[in-house]
């Protein structure tokens, strides 16, 4: 199998190799000091100038903690984690209190530049007040988070008229804390799971939203993280709340300097949709995957759950995972309200040496709800990609529904990719559809496409965005072209 | 041979394809011992032969199918070493091989991978690529000439094709690329004979002054359809016959069996 080889050797050299965002900012920073204790718990709450009641929530998870086992089910193998060895809170040094973009140091405004997430453009190029009679081109607003904390969110005033929250969780914990203390902790309890209960202990930033009864959300939402300082954990948490008859679309992107050492993220996402409310959550994951002998990269465990909380909300989940050494993440939803409904669409890419233990769950509470997974796993050189799923019927989940695809393609003859699918219905009328396929790129179709003067890359990069079309097709417009060329990158190697 | 030999010291011109004392292995197996073959532009040559004998091997080593290994001899393009290319450089250069067996590649809309296609190949040669316009214009009249329903175009490509669109998507990337050499391995395979017709008569539009093709059949009917100039009797990887398009009805009457010796 020649061709097949050399385009996987390729591909293995080129991906990981040549991460793009790499980078790393110089920037001062003000840490807390190394290690996890109470102290450091206080010394976050402390910075961030939280009420009593936060501490106190963090102290519980904290102490919840230290009585818990890090879980071990997963397909995933990793050297022990020395949670003593950390990092736990970095902040850019501020220069002086922030008022506005003009003042945020320039040095972050370039790695957003870098990245492509133009902080100070999407402000003033896209038209915060659009001319008289004419629609405002597609905007999103960014909340961007940079290690702990979060430097800038664009188009607040304007989505305050509109009655939407949109701010970092710790301005909103000051500023708003009967709806935070009403929601956090509600769909992921501080006892949930190890890397949760952590998270809830040590959590520094993150974005809160919150959508007003029948608005609907003017603009994409946007939430863009970055890890920079060694050494050091990201813990984001973030609340989506969306009021009776309200829709959002909230985008996610991240990325991380590229570092020798291991580093860990370990979020928190919780969803809730009341009455006819609809939120659409959409991922597009690239943190730094290590290296090609498969040093150094991000460790990523997260827990990020939806509450469909009221009759017909819906709840949609949809992911492009490319990077990390490590991935253990199922965002799901909880279909509680009647009919009620549940999307998971995924595409998890892996290379190299990464492992993705990835999926969803759904469980159906109420009646008539309905979920839909569609999950594409690609692997490629030595990695190894799971899908794990879990689909529940509670007995009073009378007519539930859940159709399940799972596809998996490989690349080379290193790789693994492996499906572990959990059916549960605790009542007659449900109805539980699973398809499961599992191929290869074969070598006919690399030489078809070639023939017709396509490049060995080129080939792959069209097969492979030929099967994962049905999910690229979930995402906004603007994330979608983002997402097929970091599937073309992750694959192909040719940048641009 | 000397007829074609003759042709071309006659008109002092270079074959557009020339193989010479091919040699290949497919793995411990030598498959072709030997072979030698010269196509001008404008000529139809047809090559025959029984199962076995070669005829797929060497379509597949002109394009540069992985998994076969040159152990001898060589094939030069307008003069050029084939063999040294990657395969999608032959293709930009103008080779086209019309599979017998076209993949199916689910996801990826015939019209999307015509136009990667068509622009790969003319950005490998220096040429700017087509506007959507442009190519949408070209793509839809040669369709039309080709009696391709533009349903067909928006399928994934071959995904759920019959036998005959699958061949008639190949005549129209034929058309579409405007290639210089064209070879066609087992065309009717598959075929019934209006579907046959169909494609022969999309075949016949193409043949040009400036253009050669290959046609490998096993069976004679084909060339009821499309007339060769030339035709080829391959025999356990040689050619061990040529001559003029009677060669054809002459095997259909006798057979190969008179060849296997001569091999």
């Amino acid at each position: 199998m020649p061709a097949v080889q050399e385009t996987v050797d390729r591909v293995r050299r080129i991906d990981v190799d040549q991460y793009r965002y790499g980078f790393e900012t110089l920037i001062e920073s003000d840490k807390a000091p190394k290690g996890l204790s109470e102290d450091t718990v206080r010394f976050i709450s402390a910075k961030k100038n939280e009420p009593a009641w936060m501490l106190e929530w963090r102290l519980e998870a904290y102490r919840r903690w230290l009585t818990m086992a890090e879980p071990t089910w997963a397909r995933v193998n990793y050297p022990k984690i020395d949670y003593q060895d950390l990092y736990y809170y970095a902040a850019p040094k501020p220069k002086k209190q922030i008022g506005s973009l003009d003042e945020i140091d320039p040095e972050i405004l370039k790695t957003y530049e870098k990245l492509g997430i133009p902080l100070r453009e999407v402000a003033v190029l896209e038209g915060v007040v659009a001319p008289e009679g004419e629609q405002p081109r597609s905007r999103i607003a960014v909340d961007a988070v940079f290690d702990s904390v979060s430097v800038a969110t664009t188009f607040k005033e304007e989505l305050m008229k509109a009655g939407v929250i949109f701010m970092p969780i710790s301005e909103a914990i000051r500023e708003h804390p009967e709806l935070v203390k009403k929601y956090l902790g509600t769909v992921v309890p501080t006892s949930d799971n190890f890397f949760a209960t952590l998270n809830s202990a040590v959590f520094s930033d993150g974005s809160f939203v919150y959508v007003p009864a029948g608005v609907r959300c003017p603009m994409e939402l946007s939430t863009y993280f970055r890890i920079n300082e060694r050494n050091t954990g990201q813990f984001e948490r973030t609340l989506i709340i969306a009021e009776k008859g309200s829709y959002v679309s909230y985008l996610e992107g991240c990325t991380a300097p590229q570092r020798d050492e291991n580093q860990l993220h370990a979020a928190v996402v919780e969803l809730v949709a009341l009455d006819d409310a609809e939120i659409k959550y959409s991922t597009v994951q690239n943190w730094y995957p290590g290296n090609s002998e498969g040093k150094g990269g991000i460790y990523n465990f997260v827990t990020k759950r939806g509450l469909c909380e009221g009759k017909n909300s819906k709840i949609s989940w949809t992911q492009v995972e490319t990077g990390s050494a490590i991935t253990w993440k199922y965002p799901s939803c909880i279909l509680k309200g009647d009919n009620s409904r549940g999307e998971f669409y995924s595409i998890a890419i892996s290379n190299g040496f990464q492992q993705v233990d990835s999926g969803t769950k759904m469980r159906h509470l109420g009646k008539n709800t309905t979920s839909r997974i569609i999950s594409k796993g690609i692997a490629a050189g030595k990695s190894q990609n799971t899908y794990r799923g879990l689909v529940t019927a509670h007995r009073k989940a009378t007519g539930a529904r859940n159709f399940t695809a799972c596809d998996s393609l490989l690349i080379g003859d290193k790789c693994g990719a492996h499906t572990v699918p959990y059916i549960e219905a605790k009542n007659s009328s449900a109805t539980f559809e699973h398809e499961a396929t599992t191929s290869k790129i074969s070598e006919d179709v690399l030489f078809y496409c070639v023939q017709r003067g396509l490049s060995q890359e080129e080939a792959v990069g069209l097969v492979v965005n030929g099967f994962v079309k049905d999910v690229l097709q979930q995402l906004p417009m603007e994330f979608a072209v983002e997402a097929q060329k970091l599937i073309s990158i992750s694959l192909e190697g040719s940048v641009g | 041979m000397g007829r074609q030999r003759l042709q071309m010291f006659g008109k002092k011109r270079m074959p557009l394809l020339e193989v010479k004392d091919l040699q290949v292995r497919v793995e411990d197996r030598e498959i072709l011992h030997g072979l030698s073959l010269m196509v001008n532009k404008g000529e139809v040559h047809a090559i025959m032969g029984p199962n076995g004998s070669g005829k797929s091997t060497l379509s597949h080593v002109i394009a540069g199918k992985p998994g076969y290994e040159v152990t001898g001899g060589q094939v030069l393009f307008n003069g050029a070493d084939l063999l040294a290319m990657a395969p999608d450089e032959r293709a930009a250069k103008g080779v086209f091989l019309a599979f017998q067996y076209p993949v199916e590649i689910p996801g990826v809309a015939t019209m999307n991978f015509l136009r990667t296609a068509l622009n790969a190949q003319r950005k490998a040669r220096g040429e700017s690529e087509y506007s959507t316009p442009d190519f949408l214009k070209k793509v839809r009249e040669v369709a039309a000439r080709l009696n391709i329903p533009q349903d067909m175009l928006r399928r994934g490509v071959n995904v759920g094709f019959s036998g005959g669109e699958k061949k008639r998507n190949e005549i129209l990337q034929m058309a579409l690329f405007e290639p210089a050499l064209c070879i066609l391995d087992e065309m009717d395979s598959g075929l019934d004979i209006d579907a046959l017709r169909v494609a022969a008569d999309g075949v016949n539009a193409l043949r040009s002054p400036d253009r050669a093709m290959v046609v490998i059949t096993h069976y004679q009917r084909l060339l009821n359809y499309i007339i060769p100039d030339f035709v080829h009797v391959m025999s356990k990887g040689r050619v061990v016959k040529s001559g003029g398009k009677e060669l054809a009805l002459e095997l259909e009457e006798s057979g190969y069996a008179q060849f296997e010796d001569a091999a």
